[in-house]
């Protein structure tokens, strides 16, 4: 783990319970500065209940969460909703897509920039000057990202009538939108085929540089998980069984045994 | 650039202004008879009525079926501050509209944190509440018999068209200019999917009562017009069956098109008087055609697109070229078969 690198989210010992059952428990990471991280374990392991703890969904029932946003500022954010955390810089996207469908392609990524409006409820019932120096500020940025991420030609179609690898990958443009410091991506290569996911793969990596993000994923997609990923983090029922780098990772016989059962380390 | 944006808020703005004017004179003349106009007029109580519905139901995606208690606490704050404070109409209905803004706000912070059914359990009890309030504050509502407001706009049949329907028209520009803002974008946003529009930096429960209280705005501005220009008001206009009916007229129109919601309103609203030869018959129309629009088109006649006067006027030169190639093509077959 790098020493000089910033530190910008740290989770110590959270745990969640719902009910009688205890989800996550004692879960701890670090996360630096423009690091990749995957989240790896079998179905039901707690992972997206993680991350509905990072991005505000839910609420730890023990445990800290710290984060540091742009401008080095620790908060506590256990408590914050997920729209405080997006403000201070966490996005993320879901496993099962979810996208304004009714909405055209455009105003969903115009939605996640709304707070960077000057424009008061005055100026957007009068139309005033400053209302329209909003849109055209607005419609230039989320040109710009559409274009980056091809799908400029889309612009007018609703989400909801876009093919699906078109819906993931605009489910990353509006997280992105959002100028986040953490982004947190739930299973991106679901439902796509070998081809789709290298370009995934390749896509991740681009945006990684090019806004000098801090990832973690959640993936089932060994391939994706192992060829990007500098660093995993092994979850199973709701406890970290393992963390390291990649070969590391690939080779511990308790992730085996997680995966495929004792039989497979004995053998 | 500058040119467009000129353009695209003139079109409408002729348009509005032509709707209120032109049938304006034309009632004045008595062209119109009274009994037309006032139907007419009702029509665009309705309308700002489905509005104000269609604000809760199709925009922010809640449902409410309490709009005519709102529309009954602008009704009666009108008549009181006209009454018995003697402020001048137009002022008593702006203060009217913010003083049902102010109890939608009132109602929401509880109820708003509620989704669906359950919100609209609450906003029917409002309803009735209001109601029943109405009923027994016998000394300054009149009670069950409710109270006489006779004004100009009883009287004379076009100032009370140019006024009311004057009125639709300010508040349509000013709600489409706020839905197409970053307010309304975000709005629509939690319409859609509460978890994503919260993640993406947007607070639910602001927006959510942002819509409300814009809702219960208009609707109190409904209810203030409806006293003045009816002259009598009775607690029977914050019953159930008035929301109900409101509701209709968006569910038909199509939720969360607000065009579609004033066209609806307008159509029922003739419709009801149009059918009197059918005596009470009539009142089977009404459900047989919403069995039919739900059954063969359950989205609402726009469903949830917008009529759009600017897209139209583009259009015109693109049909008539169209028009005119069709009659060329034609011809030009006509000539080969010959």
């Amino acid at each position: 783990m790098p020493d000089d690198k910033k530190m910008i989210l740290q989770a110590s010992n959270i745990s969640i319970v719902f009910g009688g059952l205890r989800a996550v428990s004692d879960f701890s990471c670090e996360l630096y500065k423009n690091e990749l991280v995957g989240l790896i374990g079998p179905n039901g392991a707690g992972k997206t209940t993680v991350f509905n703890m990072l991005s505000g969904i839910y609420s730890p029932t023990e445990g800290q969460i710290s984060f540091w946003d742009k401008n080095d500022t620790l908060s506590i954010v256990n408590k914050k909703t997920p729209a405080q955390l997006n403000r201070l810089g966490v996005a993320r996207t879901f496993q099962n897509i979810r996208l304004f469908g009714q909405m055209t392609v455009s105003d969903n990524v115009r939605v996640a920039i709304h707070s960077r409006r000057t424009a008061t409820p005055v100026d957007v019932l009068f139309r005033t000057s400053r209302f329209r120096r909003d849109e055209k500020m607005m419609t230039e940025q989320v040109e710009e990202l559409l274009s980056l991420f091809k799908i400029i030609s889309k612009k007018d179609e609703l989400a909801k009538n876009l093919p699906y690898g078109e819906q993931r990958k605009l489910e990353i443009v509006r997280a992105i939108a959002a100028n986040p410091e953490l982004l947190l991506l739930d299973e991106p290569a679901a439902g796509m085929n070998p081809q789709e996911t290298v370009e995934l793969m390749n896509l991740i990596s681009f945006i990684r540089q090019k806004f000098n993000l801090t990832i973690l994923l959640i993936e089932h997609d060994m391939r994706l998980v192992m060829g990007i990923c500098e660093r995993i983090l092994v979850l199973d029922y709701g406890r970290i069984i393992a963390q390291g780098k990649p070969d590391e990772i690939r080779s511990n016989p308790q992730v085996i045994k997680a995966y495929l059962g004792q039989e497979a380390v004995d053998a | 650039m500058k040119n467009k944006v000129l353009r695209n808020m003139l079109i409408p703005g002729c348009i509005a202004a032509a709707a209120v004017i032109i049938p304006g004179i034309l009632i004045g003349c008595s062209v119109i008879d009274a009994y037309t106009a006032q139907i007419l007029t009702l029509g665009g109580i309705n309308a700002i009525m489905a509005l104000s519905v269609n604000i809760i139901c199709g925009i922010t995606g809640q449902l409410s079926l309490g709009q005519a208690g709102f529309m009954a606490i602008g009704a009666y704050s009108t008549v009181l501050l006209s009454s018995t404070f003697s402020l001048p109409l137009p002022v008593s209905i702006v203060i009217a509209g913010i003083i049902t803004a102010f109890f939608g706000f009132l109602i929401g912070f509880p109820t708003l944190k509620l989704e669906g059914d359950y919100l609209a359990i609450v906003t029917l009890g409002f309803g009735e509440i209001i109601r029943v309030i109405l009923v027994n504050l016998k000394q300054y509502t009149g009670g069950p018999n409710g109270k006489q407001f006779p004004t100009l706009l009883t009287l004379n049949p076009a100032a009370a068209y140019i006024t009311i329907i004057g009125m639709l028209a300010v508040l349509v520009i000013l709600i489409q200019n706020f839905i197409r803002s970053t307010y309304g974008r975000a709005i629509l946003a939690v319409r859609e999917d509460e978890i994503a529009a919260n993640s993406s930096g947007i607070s639910v429960f602001r927006y959510k009562m942002i819509g409300f209280v814009i809702a219960s705005f208009v609707a109190g501005v409904g209810g203030a017009l409806y006293a003045p220009f009816i002259g009598f008001i009775k607690p029977d206009m914050a019953s159930f069956t008035k929301s109900i009916d409101y509701l209709i007229y968006v569910v038909l129109g199509g939720m969360g098109s607000t065009t579609g919601s004033i066209l609806a309103s307008f159509v029922l609203t003739s419709l009801q008087e149009f059918l009197r030869f059918l005596q009470n018959y009539r009142l089977l129309f009404y459900p047989v055609i919403l069995m039919l629009v739900m059954q063969f088109r359950p989205q609402g006649l726009l469903g949830t697109k917008e009529f759009s006067f600017v897209k139209t006027w583009d259009g015109i030169p693109g049909l008539i070229k169209k028009i005119r190639n069709r009659k060329d093509s034609s011809t030009d077959t006509e000539g080969k078969n010959a």
